[in-house]
């Protein structure tokens, strides 16, 4: 099955990402395709290479370009969003992409589910 | 290809978080993507479509007036769950677009119906 996600929070202070990562992790093991992750409202968060939590802690901003690293996961930034949150080309962290909410649109119509992590 | 029915649920207060600008954002990109959009008020997302709307004093824009400007996009199919309605004291007359009251039970079969479920 193909599968798109939001995450609508940035990390670490809601579990929205944390799940979404999950969930992701979870799909591609069982053999379903993950054909996006639009990250918007906070979520754009999700996407600066300036994260840097404590070394005990998951680095999640890490996780998500690891994941595009190894399945090739198109990891894609809503650009108002993050515009309006000071997310640009020059913080992003490796393998994501900043574009337009027509992304979003996009994923709910070619996944065969669409699901949302959010608050 | 045939189109999708998109549902967005707005469950938030106009104003104290983005999610109901952002939320319409989204709608109207929808929109243009020619799918079956429909708009769902429940909780305090009843509050979005209230009349008489003014956050000058807090200095945010006010986009209340993009929800009367929905049926120019072809967005014409708007839902409000009577409980979240009545929980708050406010009947039909007190918004700004016309909308179709639905009992929870009512709001659960059409979020069924749908393809893509969008929860703001």
């Amino acid at each position: 099955m193909k599968f798109g996600l939001l995450v609508s929070e940035g990390p670490y202070t809601h579990q929205a990402s944390d799940t979404a990562y999950q969930f992701a992790v979870a799909a591609l093991a069982k053999g379903h395709e993950v054909q996006r992750v639009f990250f918007y409202h906070d979520g754009v968060y999700n996407a600066t290479r300036l994260t840097e939590p404590p070394q005990d802690d998951r680095h999640i901003v890490n996780r998500w370009s690891a994941l595009k690293e190894k399945h090739d996961v198109d990891l894609v930034v809503c650009v108002a969003a993050a515009l309006r949150r000071g997310i640009k080309d020059e913080v992003l962290a490796p393998g994501f992409r900043i574009s337009g909410l027509g992304q979003l649109v996009d994923s709910g119509i070619k996944s065969d589910r669409f699901v949302t992590f959010g608050d | 290809m045939t189109a999708k029915k998109f549902m967005f649920v707005n469950r938030k207060a106009p104003f104290g978080t983005i999610y109901a600008l952002e939320s319409l954002e989204v709608v109207l990109i929808t929109a243009t993507f020619d799918q079956d959009v429909s708009l769902v008020f429940v909780d305090d997302g009843v509050y979005e479509i209230v009349k008489g709307q003014n956050p000058k004093g807090i200095g945010i824009k006010n986009h209340a007036p993009t929800y009367r400007a929905l049926d120019g996009y072809d967005v014409e199919k708007l839902y409000v769950e009577r409980e979240s309605m009545q929980a708050r004291g406010l009947t039909e007359a007190d918004l700004l677009v016309d909308v179709e009251v639905l009992s929870s039970a009512e709001m659960a079969d059409l979020m069924a119906e749908q393809d893509v479920v969008l929860s703001f």
